[in-house]
């Protein structure tokens, strides 16, 4: 092994071994708990039960997964779209700052349990109220963090492209938009994590197929080993979702993450 | 040698005044100032005093609330992208690679990037930058990024360029390298330069000419030829002579802030 490629194993073992040294932990006492004090498996399966069980119903488990996974990624698509349009709005005219934001903010505060069923009443029991949900939950970070990110421009360096002659438009392709983009990638991987858990939300209030189904129906007949399962997919779909988001952003703003590596350089040899 | 009839920059009797929390505060004062095609003229003053303020009305950013800026004898009113302006801080774009950065000016000038791109990598060298025009900002030292910033500057083709404070954030051996290095590129350009700073040596060291700007609101204290003779070395800096210009500008500087503009 090369001394760089030692290094690197050194540095994510230094990474990534306290998380899962007390990820196993936990797993271990959970599973000696449920030993020890003989819990039954409808309160609380172990963990080793909950993987015999997901592997007995892999067959059933891919169809209720590949609806989840279609809701939200078309959802997250909505919500990024919109997202993005509303921020530039918002950019563009202060008197849409001053009318949409408030709004964008109300957006929020109602309870998406509430809006759900409503929306299977008005779109019956197809895909798009649960797309509807996703994009509910997924656009407001995706707005916010873009017009912040738009409104940040260093108001210097605006001054010296005007100086040198250049049009708004060229300011804001050339300057705003690409120094906006971290912002908007901050935003973006707020939004995914949330999205599997908006698409589970709308499928609860009526659907036929996802996971949101698989868990209802696995409570209801108190297969709670199921349920488990059924939690631990969902979060490993948005972990999973968060990993390609992290990949796409590293290399969309390689600049970003070289400055950021001379920065952690000069602290290290200061 | 007596004022050329002909400046190539022309500053006549400029006032501006903002508004501070409601009180209306006068920064300059009625500055005339001239620059004769190919010189290098100096702008001193102490610091917070107006100087930026005066450049970031020659090019155009602000307008003056009387008096003009002429340009080879013609009063221009709308004179953005008419300079070569280079503000105190280098402003590189991070996301851009050095190369990308210094055509900045040709680009938004809609010029054909691949032409600029070869012509700017030629010049890499002459600017301190060979083999790194490929890096992004972040990887290069306060003098470079300064270079870059100036090739930048240098690459928008224009005659007049103002330098704001270029040198004044670096320590005194890079900023001395730099100064040399500077009027070595100069004298191959041959632009006009305006540059402001408030080191009284850089600007012995660099200039034709240097105005003496008094406290705020600005007016030109006092206006001094530097006769040295050019290519500048830096072994001028010890002799009599520079001393004595030295002593001018100090002295200049020193004045009390209200007095009025010394007649030599």
């Amino acid at each position: 092994m090369s001394k760089k490629s030692k290094r690197l194993l050194a540095q994510a073992v230094q990474e990534y071994l306290p998380p899962a040294l007390l990820i196993a932990l936990f797993l271990a006492v959970w599973q000696c708990a449920t030993w020890l004090w003989r819990i039954e498996a409808y309160l609380l399966p172990s963990p080793w039960r909950i993987v015999q069980a997901g592997v007995q119903a892999r067959g059933l488990l891919s169809e209720h997964v590949q609806q989840t996974l279609r809701e939200t990624l078309l959802g997250f698509a909505a919500a990024l779209v919109s997202g993005l349009i509303l921020a530039l709005a918002i950019d563009l005219s202060s008197f849409l700052r001053r009318a949409l934001y408030p709004l964008l903010v109300v957006t929020q505060t109602v309870p998406i349990m509430a809006i759900a069923p409503l929306l299977v009443i008005w779109l019956g029991y197809t895909i798009w109220p649960k797309i509807i949900v996703v994009a509910l939950v997924c656009f407001f970070p995706i707005v916010v963090t873009t017009a912040d990110g738009l409104r940040s421009a260093d108001p210097e360096l605006l001054a010296l492209l005007q100086a040198m002659g250049a049009s708004r438009r060229q300011v804001f392709l050339k300057v705003r938009v690409p120094g906006a983009l971290p912002a908007v990638f901050s935003g973006i991987k707020i939004a995914i994590t949330y999205s599997v858990i908006g698409a589970i939300i709308g499928e609860w209030v009526g659907a036929s197929k996802g996971l949101g189904v698989f868990m209802l129906r696995a409570s209801n007949s108190f297969r709670t080993d199921w349920v488990f399962v059924a939690i631990a997919i969902s979060s490993l779909l948005s972990i999973l979702l968060f990993l390609a988001v992290a990949v796409i952003e590293r290399l969309a703003l390689p600049w970003y993450y070289t400055s950021a590596r001379a920065e952690r350089w000069e602290e290290m040899s200061a | 040698m007596n004022d050329a009839p002909t400046c190539k920059v022309e500053i006549r009797d400029v006032y501006k005044a903002y508004r501070v929390d409601g009180q209306p505060t006068e920064v300059l004062a009625g500055v005339s100032l001239c620059a004769a095609a190919g010189t290098f003229v100096t702008i001193i003053g102490p610091s917070g005093c107006g100087k930026s303020t005066l450049f970031s009305i020659i090019c155009g950013l602000q307008q003056p609330d009387r008096g003009e800026i002429l340009f080879d004898g013609v009063p221009v009113r709308q004179r953005l992208g008419a300079v070569g302006y280079m503000p105190q801080r280098d402003l590189l774009l991070p996301w851009r690679r050095v190369l990308d950065n210094v055509i900045l000016g040709p680009e938004i000038h809609g010029e054909d990037i691949a032409v600029a791109k070869r012509e700017a990598r030629d010049l890499l060298p002459l600017f301190g930058l060979e083999g790194f025009g490929d890096s992004y900002p972040a990887a290069l030292s306060g003098g470079m990024r300064q270079r870059a910033a100036l090739l930048r500057t240098f690459l928008c083709r224009k005659d007049i360029l103002l330098l704001d404070e270029p040198f004044g954030a670096l320590d005194a051996i890079t900023r001395n390298g730099l100064q040399e290095w500077l009027l070595e590129v100069w004298q191959r350009f041959r632009y006009t330069i305006l540059f402001i700073t408030h080191d009284v040596e850089e600007a012995v060291f660099l200039s034709d000419k240097v105005y003496v700007l008094s406290a705020r609101p600005a007016q030109v204290r006092r206006e001094v030829r530097i006769t040295l003779p050019r290519p500048r070395q830096r072994a001028m800096t010890l002799t009599a002579e520079f001393a004595a210009f030295k002593q001018q500008l100090l002295e200049a500087l020193q004045d009390s802030p209200h007095s009025q503009v010394s007649t030599t």
